[in-house]
C-alpha cells in the first residue's frame, strides 16, 4: 500500500524550540531516521505557512489571499511518502514523527485515485 | 438433537465469513456470497435435509459464488489472478479443511482506526450476522444511518490497508482491549433491556474465550456479563427498574450464575486480577445472600487504582455505605464531581433518604429524573419522589 503521510504541526514547533539542545538533536535525528527508512521517500521541506499564497478562481479570476487555505495551526506542516504493508506498519512510522509527540499529528491518506 | 437452521446460520455465519473474507480479501463480496450461499441453504435445507457437514457446504457454495461473482465482473478479473495464486485456495478446495479466521476478522472489525461506533456495528453484521436492520434498531438508529456507517467502515478498510490479522505480540493486548471494549459496550446497551444485544455480547464473549482461551480478561468479561445477565429477569417487573435488594432471588439464572463462575475461576486460576476480572468478581459476589459488602468494597477500591474510573468509585461508595452507613458513602461521592451523571445523583438520593434528609434527597432524585431518557430507570424515580414527598407531608 502507497501512503501519503501528512505531518501537522500544530503546537510542535514552538514546544521543539523550547527544548533542550540534546532534545532538539534528538528531534533532527528521528526526521534524520524516518527520511532513511526502507519504504519513505521524502518530499522537499514545506515553508512556513504564513509564507503559503492561497488561490481561487472565481469567474475565470485568479483570487489571491495571504496565508494557507486553513488556519494557521491547521496548516500542512510537511509530507512524505510511505510504501508499507498495511495501515499498522503505517501507524508505526507515523507514531515515531516528532511532530505527533509535541502536539502536532500525522494524518495517514491512503493513496487512491478518486476520480 | 438436530440443530435448528437457525442454530446453524447463527453458529456458521461468523466462520463462513472470517474464511471467506481470508480468501477474498474483501468484505463485501465475502458478505455477499455468504449471504448468498445462506439464502440457496435456507430455500434447499428444509426441503431436502441439512448436509452432513454445514460448514463445509456453506463454505463450498459460497465460494463457488464468490468465484461467479469475480469471473462475471471483467473489472475484477485480474483479481481472480491474483487470488489463485494464494495458497488459501487450496485450503478451500479442500472440502473439510477450513482455517477459523474469526479472529483475525474480530480484531479488523475493531480496528482502532474506526470509529468505536463503526467497530460496534461491524462486529454485530460481520461476526454475529445481525441484519442492518436489526442492529439499527438496536441502536436506535435509522437503518439508513446504521447502513451507511457500515458501507463506509468496509470501505476504510480496504482502502486504508486495515489489516486481516491476528496483531502481533507487541499490539496483541492493546487490540484485544479494543475488542473487549466493544463486547463490553454491546453488552452495557443490551442491559438496559435490549436483552438481544446481551444475548448478543455474551455469544461474543464466548467465541472469544474459545480462540483465545488462556487470557484472563476475556473470562473475566465472559464472567461479568453472565453473572449480570443471570439477574436479568429479575432487573424488570412491570416495566420498572428493580433494585438489587429487592429482587426476586428465585427468579435468578442460577445455571448462568455457576457458568459465570467457572469462567472467574479459570481467569483468576491464569493469574487474572485486569479490570475485567475484578468486575466479575464484583459481580459473583452480588449474587451472593448476604452480600460480602466489605469484599466489594475492596475489590472495587482495587478497580479504582486500576482504572482511575469516578463511576467505579461511585460503584464503591454504595459499598461503603452498607458498611460504614450512608454518610460514609455520601462523602465519597461528594468528591467525585460526574455532575451530568444520572447515576450518581440517584446514588446520593437513595443514601440521603436512608439518612432521612428528604428535601435534599428530593432534588437529588429530581436531578437524576432530568437526566434519565429510560422509560423503566424514569419511572423507577417517579415511584421514589412520590413515596418521598408522601413521608414529607405525613411528617
Amino acid at each position: 500500500m502507497k501512503y501519503i503521510m501528512v505531518i501537522y504541526q500544530g503546537d510542535a514547533q514552538e514546544r521543539q524550540a523550547a527544548l533542550s539542545e540534546e532534545e532538539q538533536k534528538q528531534v533532527y535525528a528521528d526526521y534524520q531516521g524516518i527520511n532513511e527508512m526502507p519504504g519513505v521517500t521524502s518530499v522537499p521541506p514545506l515553508g512556513q505557512p504564513e509564507n503559503a499564497t492561497t488561490v481561487r478562481v472565481e469567474g475565470g479570476k485568479a483570487l489571491t489571499t495571504d496565508g494557507p487555505f486553513v488556519g494557521m495551526k491547521e496548516a500542512v506542516g510537511g509530507l512524505f511518502i510511505l510504501e508499507a504493508d498495511d495501515l499498522d506498519a503505517a501507524i508505526e512510522v507515523a507514531a515515531r514523527v516528532p511532530a505527533a509527540r509535541y502536539g502536532g499529528a500525522v494524518e495517514i491518506r491512503p493513496s487512491e485515485v478518486n476520480w | 438433537m438436530v440443530a435448528t437452521l437457525e442454530q446453524v446460520f447463527r453458529e456458521e455465519w461468523g466462520r463462513v465469513l472470517a474464511t471467506l473474507v481470508g480468501f477474498l480479501g474483501d468484505f463485501d463480496l465475502a458478505e455477499e456470497a455468504a449471504q448468498e450461499a445462506f439464502a440457496i441453504a435456507a430455500d434447499r435445507w428444509p426441503r431436502d435435509g441439512v448436509p452432513n457437514n454445514p460448514r463445509a457446504w456453506l463454505m463450498r457454495t459460497a465460494r463457488n459464488r464468490a468465484t461467479d461473482r469475480i469471473r462475471r465482473d471483467r473489472a475484477l478479473a485480474t483479481k481472480l489472478g491474483l487470488l489463485a495464486a494464494d495458497a488459501r485456495e487450496e485450503v478451500l478446495m479442500n472440502p473439510t479443511i477450513f482455517p477459523d479466521e474469526r479472529l483475525e476478522l474480530i480484531f479488523t472489525c475493531c480496528h482502532p482506526a474506526l470509529t468505536v461506533e463503526a467497530q460496534v456495528a461491524l462486529t454485530l453484521r460481520i461476526l454475529g450476522g445481525l441484519t442492518t436492520d436489526e442492529i439499527a434498531r438496536a441502536f436506535l438508529v435509522p437503518e439508513p444511518t446504521m447502513a451507511q456507517r457500515l458501507v463506509r467502515a468496509k470501505r476504510k478498510i480496504r482502502a486504508a490497508g486495515i489489516p486481516f490479522r491476528v496483531p502481533p505480540a507487541h499490539l496483541f493486548r492493546e487490540r484485544l482491549d479494543a475488542v473487549l471494549a466493544v463486547v463490553y459496550l454491546i453488552f452495557n446497551e443490551g442491559y438496559g433491556g435490549r436483552d438481544e444485544l446481551a444475548a448478543e455480547a455474551i455469544w461474543l464473549g464466548r467465541a472469544l474465550a474459545e480462540l483465545i482461551p488462556d487470557d484472563p480478561e476475556v473470562r473475566g468479561l465472559l464472567a461479568m456479563m453472565l453473572l449480570h445477565d443471570s439477574r436479568r429477569d429479575s432487573r424488570f417487573r412491570g416495566g420498572e427498574l428493580v433494585l438489587l435488594d429487592d429482587q426476586n432471588r428465585s427468579r435468578w439464572n442460577t445455571t448462568q450464575i455457576a457458568a459465570g463462575r467457572a469462567e472467574l475461576d479459570r481467569a483468576i486460576a491464569l493469574g487474572g486480577r485486569g479490570s475485567y476480572v475484578l468486575q466479575g468478581a464484583i459481580a459473583s459476589l452480588h449474587a451472593e445472600t448476604p452480600c460480602d459488602w466489605a469484599q466489594i468494597a475492596s475489590l472495587y477500591g482495587e478497580l479504582a487504582r486500576l482504572t482511575s474510573s469516578p463511576v467505579v468509585e461511585l460503584n464503591r461508595a454504595i459499598a461503603v455505605a452498607e458498611i460504614d452507613g450512608p454518610e460514609a458513602g455520601l462523602r465519597i461521592i461528594d468528591g467525585l464531581g460526574l455532575e451530568d451523571f444520572r447515576y450518581l445523583h440517584s446514588t446520593r438520593a437513595e443514601l440521603l433518604r436512608r439518612l432521612g434528609r428528604s428535601d435534599q434527597a428530593r432534588d437529588a432524585y429530581r436531578r437524576a429524573r432530568e437526566l434519565t431518557d429510560d422509560g423503566a430507570e424514569r419511572r423507577f424515580l417517579e415511584r421514589r419522589l412520590t413515596e418521598l414527598s408522601a413521608t414529607m407531608d405525613s411528617g
